[in-house]
């Protein structure tokens, strides 16, 4: 295959793939964290003002994920097809909590009645936490690999995502999301409520350490291959050093203050948690258990050559556009919430 | 057959939902610019009021329209991922492009329309209006050309064969410009601007009616009024194009449009009227050789009918799809009707005496809506038995890993989600419109707390 700066086009797409899904996960990961939160705050202000720290922005940070469907679609068409397929119930899952997530913010200051309000705050934290976990939960399964037959459709059961890896996945990246939230608010809030967050931040913290650790441990135990690469090589190594010095930022930056450097943090761990699999699962995008032949592997499943070409185009020329308008909406409303009348 | 049965109506079901939003969207977003442009130009609060009032709608439109996009963009490899397979190629750049250029785009600055009214400068925000309507509009623009490709397919080949053919680009922009996008792009926007336009009309007929915000309805009537007769005009004109393109390129639907099953005959052209798919006869009230006119510029030449493709390559439901066909022209006709004799009142200074024409008004919100739904399932089921057409068969198109009953258990969640969903949307629109624009009958005195008297000043 022809190649661009030394890659192949389809390990850039593969690149573009993955880059598109972490800011996804980054973004959005704010939002649905600050969404699994949101019953924590007991007071009707603070939830205005917490879903008023993402109102401008979440459905920016949603469009990422439908631009990682596009690019999948695109690049990979027979992984985009396999995975979906074999995800049915989960996805359909994972859609319908989206619905309702934007639609409870979208709803819920529209009335001014309590019980009204306290229905969509219930839908709104309950869809996120369905989100992050069905997340989750695929991811695990991705990473595990699947039975496919040599179509590369799923031929299993849609029981078996349930299996613990995957599940202890799905906690983690709950609890990562409820850490990256609570940050995020905290970077938004003043007085009171910024206590609260600051330390709901430190709790979660340790909730994701734990459930990070113990995800760890069952990987290294009973699924060893999944760490190969990383644990043989020194060069790779760097990540999960890089996660840990960014997981130790945390704390020390929430109590200095400093919540930007403390976002950054989470940000980057969301980052390198994403990379090690990435690397552990390269050049596959999903293996096939029952027989190695029927993988799909970035060969495989990769578009036309002038497919890949054209597209590196267009994201090459929408790249640089999204990174002006989503910084120009995050400069706008930069700084702590303030209410006004076209608030939720 | 069962899965395929369920997939398609669980396809249908789902897009025909999508699809009552996004071109409320795209059409208020134009009338928004407008009316956000006149509020910048004279700088008269009216319009300022009016544009806030219409902002809040456009939110609560927007959000359902999103919500439910959101699903269309995974259903292709959810249920079709031997189609997703085969056109990846071809269908994902646009789906990629999309989300690039226009989602990305327009829910971007739909942040700052909504929630930066008092955050940045007035030409910032209506330069954040004019970014949502172009994002909204070019969402149009990508979703479309793919579903055109698949009816008329150019610019590609197909490499490998059997159950792992697909199709390849060779000619990005042939396959962007192939035969049928231009036009049903552009009849698509202009569809778009009348669902808008009406939703505008019809509310504001029924203030006048009730006599409430009257400095406010008028003009927001007339700005919309203008809007809507000049989209309704061009819409006859962009639907002949559609037609005339159909009659070239996909022939057998044309005849399913039309009812006209003799291949060697002339062709008339139903006002309204049945057909039936078991004798193969259509009746009903007819312009003899009014078809062969319109498609050859002669009453006597003859129009290709539709056994002259074999069974298995043409469309069954003839009667639905000439049904939805004609149902969609009859109220073209009657949306010009309307809006001319409207705007003819309107030169006569006599447009809001007559009740009853603002009664036709306060209804004729749902003619848009109807005709952009039957528009699309006449396209989309006289394109049948294809996927894409010529090439993939619907039925070869599934998914092999879904089983029926995922496909009833995600239906069934889907018609329950969506119900309510509709429920919801309308009350909370009918509350909306019933508060109506927050006019202030006594405006505070100039330069006192209103920030933006002239939006031309500087503000603090
Ligand atoms: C005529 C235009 C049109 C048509 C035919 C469709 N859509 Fe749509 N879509 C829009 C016009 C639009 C829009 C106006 O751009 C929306 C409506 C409200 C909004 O936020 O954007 C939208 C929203 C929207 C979103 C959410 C975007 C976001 O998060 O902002 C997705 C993923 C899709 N659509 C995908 C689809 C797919 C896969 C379709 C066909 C199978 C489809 N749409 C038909
Ligand atoms: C937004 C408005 C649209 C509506 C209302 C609509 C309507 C429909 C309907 C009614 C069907 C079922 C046809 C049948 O069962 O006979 C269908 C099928 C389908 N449409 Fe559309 N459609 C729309 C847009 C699109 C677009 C934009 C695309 C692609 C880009 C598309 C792709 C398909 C596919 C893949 C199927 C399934 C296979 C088939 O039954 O043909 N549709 N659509
Ligand atoms: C005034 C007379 C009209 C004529 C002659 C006409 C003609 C057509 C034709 C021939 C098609 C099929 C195009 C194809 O399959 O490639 C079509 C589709 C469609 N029409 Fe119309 N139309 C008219 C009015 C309207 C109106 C008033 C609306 C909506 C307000 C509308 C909305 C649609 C939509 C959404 C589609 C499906 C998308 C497409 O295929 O372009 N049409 N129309």
């Amino acid at each position: 295959m022809e190649t661009l700066f030394g890659l192949e086009y389809n390990v850039w797409w593969f690149l573009v793939f993955g880059g598109v899904m972490t800011g996804y996960a980054i973004l959005d990961g704010f939002d649905l964290g600050a969404g699994a939160l949101h019953l924590f705050l007991k007071k009707e202000n603070s939830r205005r003002i917490a879903l008023n720290a993402i109102g401008p922005v979440w459905d920016g940070n949603e469009v990422w994920l439908v631009i990682a469907g596009g690019v999948l679609f695109a690049g990979f068409p027979v992984a985009y097809a396999a995975i979906f397929s074999a995800f049915y119930i989960p996805f359909i899952i994972f859609m319908i909590g989206l619905i309702w997530r934007g639609v409870a913010i979208e709803f819920r200051s529209k009335e001014p009645g309590t019980t009204w309000r306290m229905i969509w705050d219930f839908i709104y934290s309950f869809a996120s936490i369905v989100i992050s976990l069905s997340l989750g939960l695929m991811l695990g399964n991705v990473a595990l690999g699947l039975p496919l037959s040599e179509q590369h459709d799923f031929i299993g059961d849609w029981l078996s995502f349930f299996n613990p890896f995957s599940i202890m996945v799905a906690i983690t990246t709950l609890a990562l999301f409820m850490l990256h939230g609570a940050i995020y608010l905290a970077m938004k809030t003043e007085n009171r409520l910024y206590t609260k967050m600051t330390l709901l931040a430190k709790s979660f913290t340790v909730f994701f350490v734990v459930a990070l650790g113990l995800t760890t441990l069952y990987t290294l135990l009973y699924i060893p291959h999944l760490s190969d690469r990383i644990r043989s090589s020194s060069q790779y190594f760097v990540l999960p050093v890089i996660m840990f010095l960014a997981i130790a930022n945390i704390p020390r930056q929430l109590n200095k203050g400093k919540y930007f450097n403390a976002f950054i943090s989470s940000a980057v761990t969301i980052a390198s948690l994403l990379a090690m699999v990435a690397i552990e699962v390269f050049p596959y995008l999903v293996y096939a258990t029952n027989d190695a032949k029927n993988s799909i592997t970035i060969e495989n499943a990769a578009s036309s050559l002038k497919t890949m070409k054209t597209l590196l185009l267009i994201a090459a020329i929408g790249a640089p556009l999204v990174a002006m308008y989503t910084s120009f909406v995050f400069w706008t409303f930069k700084g702590k919430v303030e209410l006004d009348e076209s608030s939720y | 057959m069962e899965i395929e049965i369920l997939a398609r109506i669980q396809f249908a079901f789902t897009i025909a939902f999508h699809y009552i939003y996004p071109p409320m969207s795209i059409g208020l977003g134009l009338i928004l610019v407008i009316m956000e442009g006149l509020y910048l130009k004279t700088g008269n609060k009216l319009y300022e009021q009016m544009t806030r009032f219409w902002i809040k709608i456009f939110a609560l439109i927007f959000g359902i329209g999103v919500a439910t996009g959101i699903i269309m963009e995974f259903e292709f490899g959810t249920n079709w991922a031997t189609y997703s397979k085969y056109v990846g190629d071809i269908f994902g750049s646009a789906l990629a492009a999309e989300g690039i250029f226009a989602f990305a785009l327009e829910s971007g600055f739909l942040g700052v329309l909504l929630f930066g009214w008092n955050r940045v400068s007035s030409r910032v925000h209506f330069f954040s209006t004019i970014m949502v309507f172009f994002g909204s509009m070019f969402s149009a623009v990508w979703i479309v050309v793919a579903n055109s490709w698949q009816q008329t397919p150019a610019g590609y080949h197909i490499v490998g064969e059997g159950l792992s053919a697909r199709a390849e680009v060779t000619d990005f922009w042939a396959m962007v410009f192939n035969p049928s996008s231009v036009d049903r792009l552009l009849h698509v926007w202009i569809g778009s601007f009348l669902a808008g336009a009406f939703l505008v009309l019809s509310v504001n007929a029924y203030y006048i009616l009730k006599k409430r915000h009257l400095n406010i309805a008028k003009p927001a009537f007339k700005i919309a009024l203008l809007v809507a007769t000049i989209s309704s005009l061009a819409q006859l004109f962009m639907g002949h194009r559609s037609a005339d393109g159909v009659s070239k390129n996909q022939p057998a639907k044309l005849a399913a449009l039309e009812g006209h099953y003799d291949s060697t005959a002339v062709a008339d052209m139903y006002l309204f009227g049945w057909v039936n798919n078991e004798t193969q006869t259509t009746t009903g009230l007819k312009i003899p050789g009014g078809l062969s006119f319109l498609i050859h510029g002669d009453f006597e030449k003859e129009v290709i009918g539709l056994n002259a493709f074999n069974p298995e390559d043409r469309p069954t439901q003839v009667n639905a799809i000439f049904q939805f066909y004609h149902l969609m022209v009859a109220i073209g006709l009657a949306l010009i009707a309307l809006t001319l004799y409207a705007s003819w009142q309107w030169r006569k200074g006599k447009l809001f005496d007559k009740r009853w024409l603002m009664s036709i008004f306060v209804w004729s919100v749902l003619l848009p809506q109807i005709a952009n739904q039957v528009g699309w399932f006449a396209a989309e089921m006289g394109r049948q038995p294809w996927v894409v057409y010529g090439h993939l068969r619907t039925s070869d198109a599934l998914s092999k890993a879904v089983s029926a009953n995922q496909i009833l258990f995600s239906l069934v969640l889907f018609v329950l989600v969506y119900s309510t969903l509709l429920v919801l949307f309308l009350y909370l629109l009918n509350k909306k419109i019933q508060h109506g624009p927050d006019d202030d009958p006594a405006p505070e005195p100039i330069g006192d707390g209103n920030k933006r008297i002239n939006p031309f000043l500087k503000q603090s």
